[in-house]
């Protein structure tokens, strides 16, 4: 924590309140004193101090509270108990483009919206050429938005909302819409203002952003603080309690081997699986270097996905394939023999085993497996068997070698060549 | 309660300073809404002038005959009864459009009260502001129809830009505490817009109060908008000077009603936002 405090919240409660009927709860409002309800409490004895500049994250499940949570410090809401103080200008990005109005032009909505900001008429005109040079849309800045492209709409309502850095700043998933580059773009900007003091409050799913962007993250379990602490420990314990409910943590954190076999990391309830079955997946599995059944192994580790498959019919045109995703749904890499000089009639009856030695270039996460086969015909090409996330792949972070951030593990050669001394 | 926090249990003074702080966005929120009426229809805003005027004339139509002869005095002016009716919509419409439009303002923006932090006193004053421009437009057009009649108001129609307040505030009041109740009960939309035939129907404006039988005069007599819509007919058609004192009752009325809506107002939209 840093400086001074810019958001503290002390036993902070809300709770949707049903009422016995519609005159009980206008008979509150004359009193002041609300009676004959029922509390529905969706955020129950949160207490936060949130220091100028830091960046807090905040995970859990779908209906924790998170949204709550940062609607109330946005002031959208109202705490029902508790409370709830908030020094600077709050700006929350919870939904891009709220307030825009198709029909008028970029450049009308932007001076709009910023007056539904509270921002007065002179900022607003000081305000808009930066905001119209950020959104980057050309000379559809002066066109209705209802002829602009969903990237373009969020350009200028992400422009819009972060016109002036604000002292705390809410961002709730917003940043993963838009092109790439827009993302990178809007992320610089809130990286830029993090660097001149803004305090950052960050819901996401992507518990790999939530670890990169903020220093520290609270864990929300059906409207209560599970764990406050740093990034790393508490989408470590959250990665854990939602992947494998009892500890990973002991065995997976062996630091030498070639991994291990983690009974509480399996994906069967997240399991799918489609296809016509004129051929069926089974008896999935990693293996390591050394032959041995994991599942979590550490970075480096080579390992190899191994399926068999059985045939009911005679089939022809049969290719094997195998994707690798993170736990967001991103693709990592995914391949198929079709193209290769494999077997690829069978008869009916007839069981074989495939196998995709791989290298493993992974970074340390959590990536989820697909297995699939499928054959091309003259009606074209169609699954016959497909699991998806069949299996979890812990790959675990080498500790005291290399340094790795993101999907993937290139394995950089470092040198430094003194040059002049 | 929480702290003042912007938008939330602000006392009635805060709650004006706060929408004066927003007056850019209620003016432009004004604004947008004329220009967005242009630019997918032609006439664009003009329907909204267009309308009342079209029933005007439809009654004008069929009870000039009938009506004239009844009006007290007027039998030299043979559109008496045209000026008397357009002088009773001018009064109603802008009544009726602020009571109509202020039922669902918050439901309609539920989704921007949910997920903004501004004072939500901005959503019915710009209902207000909107309704008491249009009605000044149909003011205008209604001047211009006179014109066309060869009908020039006296100096007593110059008091209408006061009177008009009274109608502005007492549909203000009456729409702000519906709107907030038709969060909770949905109903109240549907009921309301029929309780609105009902009461136009209980004003003196297509036809004359003389008509009424005694029996149901209290109907006239406790109906605040028959005192204004008389009103509007006496300085228009009459030239004569507004009955201040039975002004002064309904405007004391409609302002009473005014601050126990803003009150109650204050105190349920907490609640209010919860519930959409």
């Amino acid at each position: 924590m840093s400086g001074t405090q810019v958001l503290t919240l002390r036993n902070v409660g809300k709770s949707y309140r049903t009422y016995a009927s519609t005159w009980w709860r206008a008979t509150g409002w004359i009193t002041g004193r609300p009676t004959h309800f029922a509390d529905n409490w969706v955020l129950r004895n949160i207490s936060l101090d949130v220091g100028a500049g830091d960046a807090v994250g905040i995970v859990g499940r779908n209906g924790a509270g998170k949204s709550t949570l940062l609607k109330l410090i946005a002031g959208a809401l109202t705490p029902t108990e508790g409370d709830l103080a908030v020094r600077g200008r709050v700006s929350a990005l919870l939904e891009l483009g709220m307030g825009f109005n198709p029909e008028f032009t970029g450049r009308e909505n932007s001076e709009h919206v910023c007056g539904l900001l509270g921002f007065p008429r002179a900022l607003i005109d000081r305000l808009l050429p930066s905001i119209e040079e950020f959104a980057d849309v050309g000379a559809y800045f002066d066109q209705p938005m209802r002829t602009y492209s969903s990237g373009m709409y969020v350009r200028v309502a992400f422009a819009v909302a972060t016109a002036m850095r604000p002292d705390i700043l809410i961002v709730d998933e917003a940043l993963s819409v838009g092109d790439v580059a827009f993302q990178r773009k809007s992320f610089r900007r809130i990286e830029n203002f993090l660097a001149e003091g803004t305090t950052l409050l960050f819901v996401s799913h992507g518990l790999e952003t939530v670890r990169a962007v903020c220093q520290r993250a609270i864990w929300l379990e059906g409207g209560r603080v599970t764990m406050t602490g740093t990034a790393k420990q508490v989408t470590e314990a959250y990665e854990r309690a939602t992947y494998g409910p009892a500890g990973i943590g002991a065995a997976a954190r062996a630091p030498t081997g070639h991994g291990t076999l983690d009974p509480a990391l399996r994906s069967s309830r997240e399991e799918q699986q489609y296809g016509d079955r004129k051929a069926e997946i089974a008896n999935p599995e990693i293996r390591n270097s050394m032959g041995e059944i994991v599942n979590s192994i550490p970075m480096g580790e080579d390992f190899t996905l191994s399926y068999d498959v059985i045939f009911f019919e005679e089939c022809g045109g049969v290719h094997f394939g195998m994707m690798i995703k993170t736990t967001e749904g991103i693709t990592v890499y995914g391949t198929h023999t079709e193209k290769s000089a494999l077997k690829s009639e069978f008869a009916a009856g007839q069981r074989v085993r495939t196998s995709f030695a791989l290298k493993n270039n992974l970074g340390p996460g959590y990536y989820f497996v697909n297995c699939g086969v499928s054959r091309r015909n003259k009606d074209g090409l169609s699954f016959m068997h497909r699991r998806v996330d069949v299996a979890m792949l812990h790959v675990r972070d080498a500790e005291g070698r290399d340094v790795v951030a993101g999907l993937s593990h290139l394995r950089a050669s470092p040198s430094v060549t003194v040059l002049r001394t | 309660m929480n702290g003042a926090r912007v938008g939330f249990a602000l006392p009635v003074p805060g709650m004006m300073h706060a929408a004066w702080r927003y007056r850019g966005f209620i003016a432009s929120s004004i604004r947008n809404e004329y220009r967005s009426r242009f630019v997918r229809s032609r006439l664009g805003a003009i329907w909204m002038i267009l309308h009342p005027l079209a029933n005007a004339a439809i009654f004008a139509l069929i009870l000039s005959e009938v009506m004239t002869a009844k009006l007290p005095g007027m039998l030299a002016n043979p559109f008496a009864y045209p000026i008397y009716l357009l002088s009773g919509t001018l009064a109603w419409s802008l009544f009726a459009e602020v009571v109509t439009r202020c039922l669902t303002i918050f439901i309609d923006n539920g989704n921007l009260l949910k997920k903004m932090a501004f004072p939500r006193i901005c959503l019915p004053l710009i209902v207000a502001g909107s309704a008491l421009l249009n009605n000044v437009m149909l003011f205008g057009a209604i001047l211009v129809v006179f014109g066309l009649l060869g009908f020039l108001p006296g100096i007593a129609a110059a008091w209408i830009p006061v009177i008009m307040l009274i109608p502005l505030a007492l549909g203000f009041g009456i729409g702000l505490l519906l709107g907030v109740f038709n969060v909770f009960v949905r109903d109240i939309g549907q009921a309301v817009t029929v309780i609105l035939q009902l009461a136009f129907w209980f004003t003196p404006i297509v036809y004359l109060p003389q008509i009424v039988p005694a029996s149901y005069s209290w109907v006239i007599e406790y109906n605040p908008m028959a005192t204004v819509v008389q009103a509007y007919q006496g300085v228009i058609l009459y030239n004569e000077q507004p009955h201040w004192d039975s002004l002064a009752i309904v405007g004391g009325a409609a302002a009473l009603m005014l601050v126990a809506s803003l009150f109650l107002f204050r105190r349920a939209s907490v609640d209010l936002v919860d519930a959409l």
